[in-house]
């Protein structure tokens, strides 16, 4: 390959959407995307990145509510 | 005091309508956007939690948003206006610097943040469990004066940030400004709850009746955004937002769907409890740790600003839950 012919082949690189695999929370996918699920129902997601459950606790499931998080009794002002 | 027409329908941009002076602060602020006085009283002998020195403050901010009804845009870069602003905001800056906590452990700052109370008694737990509906409205009017102009004072730090960071932040932006579809602005969708909740949804609608803790926390804000050297402690009280938003969310559209409120008041909470819980990894990977890896030397600003963001909703809780439980109005005029 010659040195001018990179740029051409670096232009038509498809552009790769990322899946962010994360240790204490949701997969971070690139949208718009379709979400199929067991039961047959498919929910849309069109926000540029979207974040879809994996602890299986959210109420909006398949996408992510934060609800993965720890909870513990103090006071809080939220 | 009550219209139904969205901001979409405007026939002009949004100018803030110039508030009552609420002492004498405020009273030299109006005079000097009003061309009716060039002096500015001493500030160091102010309450910087007042009423007076936040309104002002707030006036002088408003002029770099969408400027402020019948003054000049050129204010904004008025001298005598500039130096009150920064005499203002160095003193309030001062007093958040003495009333928190304060240090650089921004790892521990951050886990606390993200655990979620068992036991909340805070504004979004009140309308969970037993808040009525003319308080939700109440509150809906305070945090108009964020919501706006929502995402805006956080864009100021943009040009201050380079690299992935900067990548990131705008990132999350992106999605706030509806991602190219204005219609799905956040600020937009809060003028929709405002319309459905026969609240006035013009832009400054409710400045004159907001109170001091609601103005500060965007004080805060604009202060934090505009001062190149508060960088990290504007990527700090983003960070706020942006971490705690999602389960607080959660806990109004559980209250909106108690109290029986409409579809477009559910759908902006709704929304924020998607949005945010992805904003959330994102500005913790994505911002926070490119933004240290560059300037480790930021974490205790952004400490500072985490820590006073929360201190300011302590406050706006402290004023708020108490008048509600004495069914007192926590505005400074009762809605109609």
């Amino acid at each position: 390959m010659s040195a001018d012919a990179a740029p051409a082949a670096a232009a038509e690189e498809p552009r790769r959407n990322r899946v962010v695999v994360s240790d204490d929370g949701p997969l971070l996918v690139d949208g718009p995307v379709e979400i199929s699920l067991p039961d047959g129902r498919t929910v849309s997601a069109d926000r540029p990145v979207v974040a879809i459950c994996t602890c299986q606790r959210s109420s909006i499931y398949p996408l992510c509510d934060t609800s993965h998080r720890r909870r513990h009794r103090r006071k809080g002002l939220r | 005091m009550t219209t139904t027409t969205a901001p979409t329908a405007a026939t002009g941009p949004d100018r803030c309508p110039l508030p009552s002076p609420r002492g004498p602060l405020s009273e030299a602020m109006t005079a000097l956007l009003t061309g009716a006085g060039r002096t500015f009283p001493r500030v160091a002998d102010a309450d910087p939690y007042g009423e007076d020195l936040q309104l002002a403050l707030a006036l002088s901010h408003e002029l770099v948003y969408r400027g402020v009804a019948g003054v000049e845009d050129d204010l904004e870069w008025d001298p005598a206006q500039l130096a009150a602003r920064a005499e203002m905001q160095d003193h309030f800056l001062a007093a958040l610097r003495a009333d928190v906590a304060g240090g650089d452990d921004l790892d521990d700052v951050i886990e606390e943040l993200l655990v979620e109370p068992a036991d909340g008694e805070g504004v979004s737990h009140h309308f969970a469990r037993d808040g009525e509906a003319w308080q939700f409205r109440e509150y809906v009017a305070h945090r108009s004066h964020y919501h706006r102009k929502e995402a805006d004072p956080q864009s100021w730090v943009v040009p201050r940030l380079q690299g992935a960071a900067k990548s990131g932040l705008v990132s999350v932006q992106n999605d706030e400004y509806g991602a190219g579809r204005g219609a799905r602005m956040h600020s937009t969708l809060y003028a929709d709850m405002m319309a459905e909740l026969d609240l006035d949804p013009t832009y400054g609608a409710y400045l004159e009746r907001t109170p001091w803790p609601v103005l500060a926390e965007v004080n805060l804000q604009t202060t934090c955004g505009l001062r190149r050297s508060l960088r990290g402690a504007a990527v700090g009280q983003f960070a706020v937002i942006e971490l705690t938003s999602s389960p607080a969310s959660a806990r109004l559209v559980q209250g909106i769907r108690r109290m029986g409120l409409g579809p477009a008041t559910e759908h902006f909470y709704a929304e924020h409890v998607e949005a945010d819980a992805v904003h959330e990894q994102v500005l913790r990977r994505d911002v926070l740790r490119p933004l240290l890896e560059l300037e480790p030397g930021l974490a205790r600003d952004v400490v500072f600003g985490i820590q006073a963001t929360e201190h300011l909703g302590g406050c706006f809780a402290a004023h708020a839950l108490p008048a509600w439980r004495e069914g007192r109005t926590s505005l400074l005029a009762l809605l109609t």
